[in-house]
């Protein structure tokens, strides 16, 4: 009796069972999502028949026509396809990302570490330069970088010269480069086993302090064996393996060498400072967020302050400084894009010309979302990954 | 003898204290000494590079010619006083705000003389000068409006709100008056601009942003990937390729009736971007309710709409006022990018008046200028926002 009488209240009429509406809610969001979709869709194609632009992706074969200032890796002439000058653009996002993520993470690391030095001076030194960098747009410090800094250093004739030498003209920065020669593949071949044996070293050093509890000092066995193997392989290849090439003004431009041109130093300190700013408060904030009891109870065990640091509280500190250090990355990456304002021909700039040309509205605009989704895409599941590697190992 | 002892006493413990406070925070351990050095000369090189070229080496004739234009961009001179009206609106409701909200008559007329003495010393027209002076006195004023017993605090949301659109209509017009006639969104630009786009980004993104929020953490799957995908598809791009897209893909995917401008496109691709970052930050609130309110709440008998209303979302909008705070400073620096799709933007006003012949060679002063522009509104709300945080407790609690 009672059952039956529970099984009742438990089937409301169909109006007024949960269930029931939620299915009901749920088609009814999903018919205005289509037909809103619909209509959006039937609108553009209306609109680019009547332009009598057909969609489609052929014209990536088509040639490109147009020249690109400065190339990563690939080579690339104005008579190559659309689909080549798209992909040099994505590598040329692709070389300004990386290399401002690594030195971001260092100019981050070393402000957010100077932010909480006992030195006064220090701490607001950095504190200025936090706070200065990250209350203005990235988009004008760029201009400034650009048109007020790289812009303004003497013409090439008349070059700035540092010790190195590095060059600095309006041209951009002229550096000496490591330049392989005759014996660099025999020596490549040398430091590659020297690798692997210093990895197996590693890896035996690090056993035996993990199952012994004496320092093992893995690093320090596998630094030197590497380090031992380049330094004897270099001597014992035919030839010097590496050419340091220093650059020389003939004619008009540095030959030798390597050189950045102002767009891409532009970009790169411009990203590399801002990005810096907000990292060096996100290390800040990680290692704040150690709890006082641990730096105490280091303390009390006898350790050193750098070892504090090394074993206590930077593996702590990383579990909250990952996350957020994951979208500064993607960050950068994205506000690579800025380039297209000082003329570095990164992906959305090369894309912008490709438009320009094509009138492929659609096309380009998926291309370049789709390439800066995958980019998100990759560098959060890496750092999802090293995430999971470093977090706390629970019981 | 006495009193010399005192003051002498008295004397080397200030010097003591100062010496402690030297030791402790410069000089050691030894290291520490080395850093105060290197970082003593770098503040000197810096310094002296800087201070010199400001007093010395910069002609800020650049500047002062064109103030008008980094305020206003080509707004119409004649209808300026437009401008100043809804800020005058905006100034006064501050004022009102300002003592409604916690703070004290006192500290409003403390600071006074701040302002009016930088706006007398400011290189600007007479008449500037006479509206700045009486802008900055409604400020005080408004502050006295609230010892009128009224319930400020219910009505000042929507007072805001008032202000924004009567703003936003006063400075557009109407297309067959005399007194306040059409002025068309292309005209908008300099700082104004600026601030128009982050508010109304803002404002605009805040319902879209809950909604997206709840629906992220909805129970009913369609509703829930909706979300997702849209969250993160924008969250996964360059602000520029959506500012991008809705200039040139808006016009194509809306009907040939339909034609929007330039300025408005902007707005509509700064309202998608910021919707989304809005959903994270008040899906970072929700997150930080306890599912006992939820519980509560159903055990109540409240169906989903008054529990979100009177429960859930009271709690988390609290809880995530200086999330949003930082988003806005974000979102007004962002802004700046829109110079790129050639809107009249601050920052486009910067880049056409330093491409004019008479000011070449004149960038540092005007990057220089319109980066403290910025630095001075973001920099006062991120600071404004830290003691917000502490006042409403959210770290602590």
């Amino acid at each position: 009796m009672t059952t039956a009488q529970v099984s009742e209240h438990a089937r409301p009429p169909l109006w007024r069972d949960e269930r029931v509406l939620a299915a009901i809610a749920q088609i009814v969001f999903l018919i205005a999502v289509i037909l809103l979709a619909g209509y959006l869709y039937s609108n553009i194609t209306t609109e680019l028949r009547a332009r009598g632009l057909t969609p489609g992706f052929d014209f990536l074969r088509l040639e490109a026509g147009f020249p690109i200032g400065e190339t990563t890796f690939l080579e690339y002439s104005p008579g190559d396809s659309y689909g080549r000058a798209f992909i040099v653009g994505i590598m040329n996002t692709l070389r300004v990302s990386v290399v401002g993520i690594i030195l971001a993470t260092i100019l981050g690391v070393v402000t957010g570490l100077a932010r909480l030095s006992p030195n006064w001076l220090l701490r607001n030194i950095a504190n200025v330069y936090i706070e200065v960098i990250r209350n203005t747009p990235l988009l004008v410090q760029l201009f400034f970088w650009f048109t007020a800094v790289m812009l303004k250093f003497p013409r090439i004739k008349e070059a700035l010269v540092l010790p190195g030498p590095v060059y600095l003209s309006n041209r951009g920065l002229a550096l000496p480069w490591p330049r392989p020669s005759d014996g660099f593949q025999a020596w490549g071949l040398v430091v590659l086993v020297g690798l692997v044996v210093a990895i197996g070293l590693f890896r035996y050093r690090k056993r035996l302090e993990d199952r012994t509890g004496q320092p093992g000092y893995p690093w320090v066995f596998g630094s030197v064996t590497l380090l031992l193997f380049m330094v004897v392989g270099w001597f014992l290849v035919p030839g010097q393996p590496l050419i340091i090439s220093k650059p020389e003004l003939k004619g008009f431009n540095f030959q030798g060498g390597t050189s950045l041109t102002p767009e891409f130093a532009a970009l790169l300190i411009g990203l590399t400072v801002y990005t810096g700013a907000f990292i060096a408060e996100i290390v800040r904030a990680g290692i704040l967020s150690v709890h006082k009891g641990q730096r105490e109870a280091a303390k009390a065990l006898g350790l050193t302050d750098f070892q504090m640091m090394r074993y206590i509280i930077f593996p702590q500190a990383l579990r909250v400084i990952i996350p957020p250090l994951t979208s500064q990355y993607l960050n950068l990456t994205k506000n690579s894009s800025l380039a297209v304002a000082i003329g570095y021909p990164d992906l959305f700039n090369v894309a912008g010309t490709i438009f320009n040309q094509t009138g492929k509205s659609l096309e380009v605009i998926t291309l370049v979302m789709g390439s800066y989704l995958s980019m998100s895409l990759l560098t959060s599941l890496f750092m999802n990954w090293y995430n999971r590697y470093m977090r706390i190992v629970e019981r | 003898m006495a009193p010399t002892t005192m003051r002498q006493t008295g004397l080397n413990r200030i010097l003591g204290d100062a010496g402690t406070w030297l030791k402790e925070n410069l000089l050691s351990p030894w290291y520490n000494a080395i850093i105060t050095v290197i970082s003593l000369a770098i503040v000197y090189v810096v310094l002296k590079g800087t201070i010199q070229w400001v007093l010395f080496g910069a002609k800020w004739g650049v500047v002062k010619e064109n103030l008008r234009l980094f305020a206003v961009g080509p707004y119409p001179a004649d209808q300026v006083w437009r401008v100043w009206l809804a800020l005058a609106m905006a100034v006064l409701l501050g004022g009102i705000s300002w003592r409604a909200w916690g703070g004290t008559m006192r500290a409003a007329l403390v600071y006074l003389p701040v302002p009016i003495l930088l706006v007398l010393v400011a290189p600007l027209s007479m008449e500037a000068k006479r509206n700045w002076l009486v802008v900055i006195a409604l400020f005080p004023l408004g502050s006295a409006l609230t010892y009128v017993r009224i319930p400020w605090a219910k009505i000042l949301p929507w007072a805001w709100l008032g202000v924004f659109f009567t703003t936003i209509i006063l400075l557009r017009g109407f297309r067959n008056s005399e007194a306040i006639p059409f002025v068309e969104t292309g005209l908008w630009g300099g700082f104004t601009l600026t601030v128009l786009l982050a508010v109304v980004a803002i404002v605009v993104s805040f319902p879209i942003g809950v909604l997206l929020a709840l629906g992220r953490r909805s129970r009913l799957p369609v509703v829930k990937m909706f979300s997702i995908a849209y969250i993160e598809l924008i969250r996964g791009v360059p602000l520029v390729t959506i500012l991008f897209m809705a200039q040139v893909m808006l016009p194509l995917f809306l009907p040939k009736e339909l034609r929007i401008d330039k300025v408005l496109r902007a707005m509509v691709g700064m309202i998608m971007f910021s919707a989304a970052y809005m959903a994270e930050n008040v899906r970072g609130g929700l997150q930080a309710i306890p599912k006992g309110q939820y519980e509560a709440a159903q055990a109540l008998g409240l169906n989903y709409y008054q529990m979100m209303r009177y429960i859930i979302l009271p709690q988390a909008l609290r809880a995530v006022i200086p999330a949003i705070v930082g988003q806005f400073i974000g979102l007004f620096k962002d802004t700046s990018l829109v110079a790129i799709v050639g809107l009249l933007d601050l920052l486009y006003v910067a880049l056409s008046v330093i491409s004019q012949p008479e000011w070449i060679g004149r960038q540092a002063e005007v990057f220089l200028f319109i980066a403290v522009i910025y630095w001075v509104f973001c920099y006062a709300m991120s600071y404004a926002s830290r003691r917000l945080e502490a006042k409403l407790g959210v770290g602590v609690r």
